[in-house]
């Protein structure tokens, strides 16, 4: 395959004529070029001219139109019902690592529910001194705490275990979204209900039709999780379970359970049907593994990617994507142009968070080559995000969920962009 | 608004009513929980059968039932329609290219079936089932599946005492032993590995499929 492209400077003739041709955006250095010039500078525009919007036009914004496309889309044969079914977040147009709310991945098991404030209630029962019952109010009262984390369902990726199947990082790494929470830790609602000393595990379940129960080990209860209200500094949207959905950082999108009404202090786990016939990760040899909580370390480029073609010819090129890991922050992120058999360190910016998405950027200058692009993220703990030939030696060919492989973009000469696997 | 403006009166006052000191409590936030409301969302069963109400359902009663409320996704059969689930089937698979997990050959525990059609199930039209009627239902599922004879009578006595077929296939998440200590070694940097060439392209070429 292609070697690495070296640094190369492009002439500077190449450099002008290109700048000339889209109609600049590049600052060419001094002299300036005697002649016309590119009529959005050299003319009056109407926008210069008259006046725009008044304040309030839009009460709550929505992206500029010509950013339509920039939407979380859903694969319709994937799922009967739209109701029963993921939806994708669009990675390949987002920078920084804050998702925002209207474009971020849904997953309902029944439908987005309209449940109110005022409706709403969260009882904490079983294996407490006093079973509670506590109001939307009630919750805004307790001590609060703020943190990013991303939620990254234990599918994401899951089409992908055989081989290549969806052509775009929406859709290939999509089912996640990283958003910075608002809520009151677990912790502080279950003490006040007074833990039994026999309780080892918490039960919890959304007020939806599919209920979505899942069992969560006491420790991780009394730990990280919060019981959230706002996210990104707005109260959270209907699809993502308003008003109060559980955050359980660093472990599967499924145990967020949306709509929040029942959290149940036991001495067992229920065995519920989201942890035993879902969930679950069929190994080779016809085991499953259960109660794999914890998403690994992973990471995927957003651009250039299938649905981001690179389009400006060779020269400078950033390749730019995201990092995370459940078991921490991470530490190093590599990327490889011709796939996996050289890396380059990345700059990691912004994020850096533990389970949280990181943002790291490879700046390049493209030869117009072919690539074979790969990231491969490290975490605190030292874990390396294996390859997907290494996750199938490890649990088959017809396991599920938690791919956490690395994934290969294509990079043709065109600059169109393919998901391909490689030797 | 509520139709019962005297309930809704006392969600109102709810924090009031809440002064009632709660011991436990370093906020003293919440209200004491009533046995009623309990007993109404406390509803999931385990596998020793805690949680399960009296009653009892045949697989005759539930084959009927099963064609009238379920069919229509999962089949007459239970062998399911389309890309809604098979609930039957697919035992002996598990280790194939191709397995199928349904209740009969993947699911550990009965009492996930009850608990998981009691509150969920019919889709769109949840908790309306009695519980002698989740009973005949879980039977005849059990019946598709050829674990019991078409005589069986599922009760909440003998419920739990039913044994699944994959109920030894599960294992406790062991990534900790077996893949993380090999996936930690300092990754390689350079010549990793010979020149690649692609193996697989994408199946679905579409962008936005």
């Amino acid at each position: 395959m292609t070697k690495p492209p070296k640094p190369n400077s492009p002439s500077r003739r190449q450099f002008l004529a290109g700048a000339a041709a889209v109609g600049a955006g590049t600052v060419t250095p001094n002299p300036s070029r005697a002649g016309a010039g590119d009529p959005l500078i050299t003319e009056v525009q109407d926008w210069a001219r008259a006046l725009g919007d008044g304040v309030v036009t839009t009460p709550y914004g929505l992206p500029e139109p010509a950013e339509f496309d920039v939407v979380r889309r859903n694969i319709s044969n994937l799922s009967n019902t739209t109701t029963s079914s993921p939806s994708f977040t669009p990675f390949h147009a987002l920078e920084g690592t804050i998702t925002p709310q209207g474009c971020a991945f849904e997953r309902h098991h029944s439908g987005a529910i309209e449940l109110s404030k005022p409706d709403y209630r969260l009882m904490i029962n079983g294996l407490v001194d006093t079973p509670l019952v506590f109001s939307y109010g009630d919750l805004e009262r307790f001590p609060r705490e703020t943190r990013v984390h991303f939620c990254e369902c234990a599918g994401n990726g899951a089409m992908e275990w055989r081989g290549p199947r969806f052509n775009g990082v929406q859709y290939t790494h999509g089912m996640m979204h990283n958003m910075e929470y608002t809520g009151v830790p677990l912790r502080l609602l279950l003490q006040e209900a007074g833990i039994d000393p026999s309780a080892k595990w918490i039960y919890v379940e959304g007020a939806d039709a599919s209920s979505n129960g899942r069992s969560i080990p006491l420790d991780k209860a009394l730990g990280d999780v919060l019981v959230a209200f706002k996210a990104n500094g707005e109260a959270l949207r209907r699809e993502h379970g308003y008003p109060v959905r559980l955050v359980v950082p660093g472990w599967e999108g499924n145990l967020w359970v949306k709509w929040l009404r029942r959290v149940e202090v036991r001495d067992s786990p229920v065995e519920a049907r989201e942890e035993t016939s879902k969930y679950s990760d069929l190994l080779g040899d016809g085991r499953a593994r259960k109660w794999s909580w914890a998403m690994d370390a992973k990471s995927m480029i957003t651009a250039p990617s299938p649905q981001m073609p690179v389009g400006h010819g060779t020269g400078p090129m950033v390749i730019t994507g995201l990092a995370w890991s459940g078991r921490g922050a991470i530490s190093k992120v590599d990327v490889s142009l011709d796939g996996g058999r050289n890396w380059q360190q990345a700059r990691l910016a912004g994020g850096c968070d533990s389970k949280a998405l990181t943002r790291f950027y490879l700046d390049i200058r493209w030869d117009g080559q072919e690539m074979l692009l790969q990231s491969r993220a490290t975490d605190e703990t030292g874990y390396v995000q294996p390859s997907k030939d290494a996750l199938r030696a490890l649990r088959g060919e017809s396991s599920f969920y938690h791919n956490n492989g690395i994934q290969t973009w294509w990079v043709q000469a065109s600059g169109e962009v393919e998901n391909v696997e490689v030797s | 608004m509520s139709k019962f403006p005297d309930l809704a009166r006392a969600a109102l006052l709810g924090v009031m009513i809440a002064a009632t000191p709660v011991d436990a409590g370093e906020f003293g936030l919440g209200r004491a929980a009533t046995s009623d409301e309990i007993a109404a969302w406390n509803l999931d069963v385990s596998p020793d059968g805690r949680g399960l109400p009296a009653g009892a359902g045949s697989v005759l009663d539930g084959e009927e039932l099963f064609a009238d409320a379920c069919a229509a996704c999962h089949g007459d059969f239970a062998e399911g329609v389309g890309n809604w689930p098979k609930l039957a089937g697919g035992q002996g698979t598990l280790d194939q290219e191709r397995p199928q997990k349904t209740v009969g050959s993947y699911w550990p525990y009965l009492s996930t079936v009850w608990d998981y059609i009691n509150r969920s199930m019919p889709y769109g039209d949840a908790q309306t089932l009695t519980p002698d009627e989740v009973y005949a239902l879980v039977a005849y599922i059990l019946y598709s599946n050829d674990l019991v004879d078409e005589e069986f009578v599922l009760t909440r006595e003998n419920l739990p005492g039913v044994e699944m077929p994959n109920r030894d296939g599960f294992i406790v998440d062991d990534r900790a032993q077996v893949e993380y200590p090999g996936l930690s070694q300092a990754p390689c940097m350079d010549d990793c590995k010979e020149p690649v060439a692609i193996t697989k392209h994408v199946v679905v070429r579409a962008l936005n499929p």
